[in-house]
Formats: C-alpha cells, sequence, structure tokens
C-alpha cells in the first residue's frame, strides 16, 4: 500500500531577518538567509512537477526542480551547479529577482498554497558554495584568439563576458567607474544586496580570463570604432540607463534635493555611510522626501532611514497597487517605518530661504481613466495642495538613455527615446557591434539584462564564428 | 593606478603634478577634464586638465590643497600613485579664429586657461590674458601664460604686483581700449559671475568654465546641475563651458557649498590622522 502522501506546509518556510528596529541602525543585510534545516525543509514542499511551469516563468529558464531536487539531498553543490547552467550569478538573483513575477508567480503549489521560495533556495546553494569556498571554475577552452570588448559591467555585461570566456574568446570589460558590477554596485544597497557577494561573482569572472579595465569611459577616453580598428573583432554595449530624469519643477536645483543615482551612489559606491573613514559626504537629513514608487524609491527611503532620519516620506502619484516595486521591499520598508503619501504629486520645492530644501509643496491625485500602460491615470485635485516639511528630497522617478555614448558612434541607430535598437538576437545597426540590457530596453531587472547578455553571446559566437 | 611622474609647488599650497595616463593624454583637449580618486577611501572629484603630452603618455594637473581630497593629493610624491583617473571628461573649449579675445585666469584659473590660450594664439587670434591672484606669491604660471599671449596684464588684490586692483578693472580698461570679440574666463565662481557681469552691458560673448560638485563625471547623478538660459544642464557633459551671460552664478554659489560643513569634519579627521 502506498504510503499516506506527506502533509505540505501551505506557508513558505520564513527568511531569518533583522528586526526592523535593529536594521534601521544598520546597512548590514536585512535577509539573512536560510539554515540547512530551512533550505531542506522548503524544498520538500516542492511537488518535482513534471511540466514544471515555473522554469517557464524563469527569463533564463533555470531547470527549478532539478535544482531543488538536489537541496531535497542535502547535495548544495550539485543543485547550485544546475542553476549555473544556466544563470552564472545565482548569489545575486536569488536576492534581487522578482521572483513574485516570474517563477514563483507560475508554481504550481501557489494556486492552493503560497508557491516554493525559489529565490530563497536559489541564494542558500549560492552563499553556501561561496561561503564554504567550494566555488569551481569551469574548464576554459583553448584561446581561440577572437577578441570581444565588453562596454559596462553591470549583469547583461557580465553575462556576455561570462558565456563568451567559455567558448574560448579573449574578453575585456571596460567600466567607466572606477567599480564594477554596474548597478549592483552603485544602485542596490548593501542591505539587500551585500557587495562582497557582487565581487565574489566577479572575481570568479576574473579568474576565467575575463579582463577589467575600470576607469574607462567609452565614447571619451576611446571609441566604440577605434575598439572595432584597434584590436576588437566584436563589441557588446551593456551600458544600463544611467541618466536621472529630474519632475522639472520649480526647486529641484536647491540644495538638499538629490537624484536617486546620486543618492544611492554617494552611500553605496562611495561608502558615505562610512563618512568620514571614507572622504564622500553626503547630507543626512532629519525629514526625508522620496518621489517615486519603484525599487529605487523604495531603496532610497531605507536608505535614508538608515543614514538617520527621523522621518521619511515616500510620495507616489498613484496608489499602493500601482507600485512597481517588489512586494517584499514594500513590506520592508513598512516595517521600517517609512511613511506612504500615495496619490500624491509634487508640485514645487520650497526654499528654507537660504539656498536649501525646506519643504514641498504638493497636490492630491485622485485615479482617472487607464493610460497606455493600462494603469489608471492619475488626475490632480484641484485646492488639494498641502504642504509637507522636508530637509532633503530625493528624487526616484525613472532613468533615461544616457546619450555619451551613441552619440560618439556613428551608425548606431536609436529609438525615439535614445534607446539602441537591436533585432531578436541583440544586433544593433552597427556592424559588429550587440546590445542588451536597459540600454536596449529601458529600465527592468537584472535578471532580464543578463537574458539579454545571453541571447547577445550566443549571437556574437556566431557572428564570429562565420 | 596613476603614477605621479613630476611635481612642483607653483605657490604656497599650489601644486602641479604630471600623472601617467596614456589614453587620457592622446584624447585630450584644451577645456576638458579628468575625475580622479586618490586613495581607496577617497571621493571622486573634477580637475581640469593644464597640459597633455602624448609621448609622455602623460596630462598635468593644477590644484590648491584646500579639502581633504587635494590635501591627501598634495602629501604624495614623485612615483607614488593614485588608484583612479578618468577622462578626458566635457566638452572642449570651441577653438577658432574669432579676433580678439581676452583670457581672464583668477587665481588657480591660471591653470586650464593656459591650453586654451595657446590653441586660441595657434588660431591665430589676438590673445590678451589678464591674471589676477591676492598677492604676488599666489601668481602662478606667469611665464607660460606670457609665451602663449599677445599680451599679459597681471592684477593683484593687494597692489604687490601688476596692477593693484582685481581682474574685473583690468578688463573694462581693456574693452575700453579694444574692439574685444570674446572674452574666457576661468577662476573662482565669483569672478567669472563678476566678469559676465562687466562683459554684458557690452554685448561681448563671454565663455565661463563651470566648477560644480561632480560625483561621475558623466551624466549619471546630476549633482552637477547648473541652470544657464533657465535651463537645468548637467554640467559634466553638457559643459563645463557655458555662457557666462546666462548662468545663474547664485545657484551655482550656492550648489558649491552644499558640504561646508562635512568638509569640515574631514579635515580634522585627515588632521586626527596626521598627529
Ligand atoms: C536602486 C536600484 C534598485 C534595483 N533593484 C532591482 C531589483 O531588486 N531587482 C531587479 O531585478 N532589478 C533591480 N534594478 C534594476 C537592475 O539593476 C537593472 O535593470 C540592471 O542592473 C541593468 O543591467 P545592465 O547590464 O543593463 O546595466 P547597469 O547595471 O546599469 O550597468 C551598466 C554599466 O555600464 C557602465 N557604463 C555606462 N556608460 C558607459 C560608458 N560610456 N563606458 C563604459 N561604461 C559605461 C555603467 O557605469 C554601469 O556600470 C534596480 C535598479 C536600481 C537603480
Ligand atoms: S512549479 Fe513549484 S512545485 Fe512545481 S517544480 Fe516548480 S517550484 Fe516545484
Ligand atoms: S557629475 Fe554626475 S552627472 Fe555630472
Amino acid at each position: 500500500m502506498a504510503e499516506k502522501k506527506k502533509e505540505i506546509n501551505p506557508k513558505k518556510t520564513p527568511m531569518p531577518e533583522q528586526e526592523p528596529l535593529v536594521r534601521i541602525e544598520n546597512f548590514n543585510e536585512v535577509a539573512l538567509g536560510y539554515s540547512v534545516k530551512n533550505a531542506i525543509a522548503e524544498a520538500e514542499r516542492c511537488l518535482s512537477c513534471k511540466k514544471a511551469p515555473c522554469v517557464g516563468g524563469c527569463p533564463v529558464e533555470v531547470d527549478i526542480p532539478a535544482f531543488i531536487q538536489f537541496v531535497k539531498e542535502g547535495d548544495f553543490l550539485k543543485a547550485v551547479k544546475k542553476i549555473k547552467e544556466k544563470n552564472i550569478l545565482p548569489a545575486i538573483c536569488g536576492r534581487v529577482c522578482p521572483q513574485e513575477d516570474q517563477c514563483e508567480k507560475y508554481c504550481t503549489l501557489g494556486k492552493k498554497y503560497e508557491p516554493i521560495a525559489i529565490g530563497r533556495l536559489e541564494r542558500f546553494v549560492a552563499d553556501f558554495e561561496r561561503e564554504k569556498g567550494l566555488v569551481e571554475g569551469f574548464e576554459v577552452p583553448k584561446p581561440n584568439g577572437k577578441k570581444v570588448a565588453v562596454i559596462g559591467s553591470g549583469p547583461s555585461g557580465l553575462t556576455v563576458a561570462g558565456d563568451l570566456v567559455k567558448l574560448g574568446y579573449d574578453i575585456t570589460i571596460f567600466e567607466a567607474l572606477h567599480k564594477p558590477g554596474g548597478v549592483l554596485v552603485y544602485g542596490i544597497p548593501e542591505f539587500r544586496l551585500p557587495k562582497k557577494v557582487v565581487q565574489a561573482e566577479i572575481e570568479f569572472l576574473q579568474k576565467m580570463g575575463v579582463k577589467i579595465q575600470t576607469d574607462v569611459v567609452v565614447g571619451k577616453t576611446v571609441t566604440i570604432d577605434e575598439l572595432l580598428n584597434q584590436e576588437y573583432q566584436a563589441v557588446f554595449i551593456g551600458i544600463g540607463a544611467g541618466l536621472p530624469l529630474f519632475m522639472g519643477i520649480e526647486g529641484e536645483n536647491l540644495n538638499g534635493v538629490y537624484s536617486a543615482n546620486e543618492f544611492l551612489t554617494r552611500v553605496n559606491l562611495m561608502k558615505a555611510y562610512l563618512f568620514p573613514e571614507y572622504d564622500t559626504p553626503i547630507k543626512r537629513g532629519e525629514k526625508v522626501a522620496v518621489v517615486g514608487g519603484g525599487n529605487v524609491a523604495l531603496d532610497s527611503a531605507r536608505t535614508a532611514l538608515r543614514l538617520g532620519a527621523k522621518k521619511v516620506y515616500l510620495v507616489y502619484r498613484r496608489s499602493e497597487k500601482e507600485m512597481p516595486c517588489r512586494h517584499e521591499e514594500f513590506e520592508h520598508a513598512k516595517e521600517e517605518g517609512v511613511e506612504f503619501i500615495f496619490l500624491t504629486l509634487p508640485k514645487r520645492i520650497l526654499s528654507r530661504g537660504n539656498g536649501w530644501v525646506g519643504a514641498i509643496e504638493c497636490i492630491k491625485m485622485i485615479l482617472g481613466e487607464p493610460d497606455e500602460t493600462g494603469r489608471r491615470r492619475p488626475v490632480p485635485v484641484s485646492g488639494s495642495e498641502f504642504i509637507l516639511d522636508v530637509d532633503v528630497v530625493v528624487v526616484a522617478i525613472g532613468t533615461r538613455a544616457n546619450p555619451l555614448l551613441p552619440s560618439t558612434t556613428p551608425g548606431l541607430r536609436l529609438n525615439e527615446k535614445g534607446y539602441i535598437k537591436i533585432n531578436e538576437i541583440g544586433r544593433t545597426s552597427k556592424k559588429g557591434v550587440f546590445a542588451g540590457g536597459d540600454i536596449v530596453t529601458g529600465s527592468a531587472t537584472v535578471i532580464s539584462a543578463m537574458g539579454a547578455g545571453r541571447t547577445a553571446a550566443r549571437a556574437i559566437d556566431e557572428y564570429l564564428s562565420k | 593606478m596613476f603614477e605621479i611622474l613630476k611635481k612642483e609647488e607653483l605657490a604656497p599650497e599650489i601644486y602641479l603634478i604630471e600623472v601617467k595616463a596614456e589614453e587620457v593624454a592622446k584624447k585630450a583637449l584644451p577645456g576638458q577634464f579628468v575625475i580622479i580618486r586618490v586613495d581607496e577611501v577617497g571621493e571622486r572629484i573634477p580637475l581640469t586638465i593644464v597640459d597633455f603630452k602624448s609621448q609622455n603618455k602623460s596630462i598635468t594637473l593644477v590644484f590648491q590643497a584646500v579639502g581633504k581630497t587635494t590635501k591627501k593629493l598634495a602629501s604624495l610624491k614623485v612615483g607614488d600613485k593614485i588608484v583612479d583617473l578618468v577622462g578626458p571628461l566635457g566638452k572642449p573649449t570651441e577653438i577658432k579664429k574669432y579676433g580678439k579675445v581676452i583670457c581672464v585666469a583668477g587665481g588657480i584659473g591660471a591653470a586650464p586657461i593656459f591650453p586654451i590660450a595657446r590653441e586660441l594664439k595657434r588660431a591665430k587670434n589676438y590673445v590678451i590674458t589678464i591674471l589676477g591672484a591676492r598677492s604676488k606669491e599666489l601668481l602662478i604660471l606667469e611665464g607660460n601664460l606670457l609665451a602663449v599671449s599677445h599680451e599679459l596684464h597681471i592684477t593683484t588684490d593687494d597692489g604687490s604686483k601688476g596692477r593693484h586692483g582685481l581682474v574685473t578693472d583690468a578688463l573694462k580698461e581693456l574693452i575700453k581700449e579694444n574692439k574685444v570679440d570674446l572674452v574666457i574666463a576661468i577662476g573662482p565662481a565669483i569672478m567669472m559671475k563678476f566678469v559676465s557681469e562687466v562683459t554684458k552691458p557690452e554685448k561681448i560673448k563671454t565663455i565661463v568654465s563651470l566648477n560644480p560638485i561632480m560625483v561621475d563625471g558623466t551624466g549619471m547623478c546630476g549633482a552637477c546641475r547648473v541652470e544657464v538660459g533657465e535651463k537645468t544642464k548637467f554640467c559634466c557633459v553638457d559643459g563645463p563651458d557655458f555662457d557666462g551671460h546666462l548662468v545663474d552664478w547664485n545657484l551655482l554659489l550656492s550648489r558649491q557649498k552644499v558640504y561646508l560643513e562635512e568638509e569640515k569634519i574631514a579635515l580634522e579627521s585627515l588632521s586626527e590622522k596626521a598627529s
């Protein structure tokens, strides 16, 4: 007689976390990671579906049931190897991917219960491998003598580099900043993605033979045409969408108004939270308003709290439901005491009288008809203006393509918003030049940038094998 | 890592260094700048490129040791290395034949104006340079500027050398005596503001090189926002050269002071470490 089926825990195994009141005093990671016991318990919830729908939800098609099976068996190294067949940055993706919109959204278990915590398991096995010092290199084939230049060291560029070095290409990454990693190092805060995790992934690629030249702004220090004429047979552009948007309202250039890019770069890349041990300063506001509703806005708000703000307001023109951020981040921000002011639009920023921000004037909104994105368009309610006293404002309403590189690259076709046009395999209009990630799609996700990198790497290999 | 090949104290607390940076030296043009970071805990600061020698694969920078970063930089010796140097950034100054050009240099502005004056002279302009400083000891690169100008006028605030007064006093007179086609002013923001105020009623085109606080220098952060003709510009990519008559000077002066308090703390921490 068949054994009675084990009862399934309807809930995900909870993630051990720092307590909210403790964690807002430090920049350490909020989510502490599963223990071996947690991981196995969570893996055992998995039904090992034959036609695993989770895999279809994964932009790079990780064989999820297979890796979870290894976790069940306690063979964490085999599990991480399984993931790495498709995803070279599992410790990063396990932390920052929006699993609720991807693999976990399609999980069979999710129909009745909470889905499997796929992201947490991915993170667990990757951390296990790294922390135990068990990261193994892959066999690098004999060099094929072909050189590829990768511009930008964000997730798209790192993926192209990793995939091509595996095939024997000679890869050099050119990065404008002094540290590689793109948004992973300058944007996403330490408390969500520790920089040592990113660094370990990058060092791994370097060990495999990828060369990284920091402090090179392509378009200024060297141009794409020069790279192609000198020694490189192909170029991949993965420069992200790094140009910050401002609201264009009165008072936006007052002292104390930051773009999210500046605010986060000072704190993450330059380590201003350790000032004066580190030289880069940042204004630590008492009352901070962050404008926007995405991950970037929430990261800024939570960073402001950790810098010691007594009050942090998040001002968003739509309602909670339309927020494009990750759910987990929203919950964390709420627990930490970020105050959400929904359906509200800043109208102008008022000065304290000495060139510094003193307040913002806002207006209330209501949701009207759906717009082209399908979300209901917010419309202002006349006469509903109110004043919010603040001393720091962070504008996190999105970014655009930076024209610096495209403007120095003749023959590179762009769309009307300035993003690079590519075909379905990642080729641009310029011979030998490929592109992917945020510079093609506009701000998206780490995993979609990696997916684009993978596609482009395949196309580059094909192009150079002809 | 970028090695310091040469170091010279031009005046009290004003230094000239030559740094090895092959790629930058090949590409640099007058008016452009680099962003440097001195050490692993360092901040990123912009410095205008004063000269570039592709044969030595090096660039020349001039700075005044006033803040923590510039003091750290000043403490380095020939053979030492700085961790980061990236460039050349910003748009180069537009060099062409204008006719008669007055170059106005205040303080260490003498350094960035030098290659501009040199190229303007090469482009067949008649170049008049005004070099001003608080006092005689602080005048730098006098010989270099003399060599690349048709006329050199010196002013000091205290009268210890040249004309007693401000650069604007000399400028007003020269404008009266000459038909001037262009004025280029580089120096402290307040000096560039006054120069622009002198030339505006005379309708003489005036180019200034703005120096706001920067972080990345590539258009990624917006720290370097300035307002020109009522429009917000990112100085690092849209400038640093702008039409002085259109610049919102009070905004620039105010934004330069964002971190005054923090600068004091940083300096204290530096002297604590030293003692
Ligand atoms: C604060 C923040 C939080 C985020 N949170 C999440 C999240 O939780 N989950 C998620 O999936 N996604 C998140 N994202 C989005 C995600 O980080 C990006 O979609 C992703 O990093 C894009 O990768 P990329 O390779 O296209 O470019 P980037 O990561 O933007 O990297 C581009 C790199 O190119 C360099 N570069 C630019 N121009 C040049 C040039 N001319 N020459 C040389 N180098 C150049 C840049 O300095 C940068 O290092 C977040 C983004 C931000 C800003
Ligand atoms: S859909 Fe869910 S339960 Fe099924 S294999 Fe994937 S993770 Fe496991
Ligand atoms: S310095 Fe960051 S945009 Fe200019």
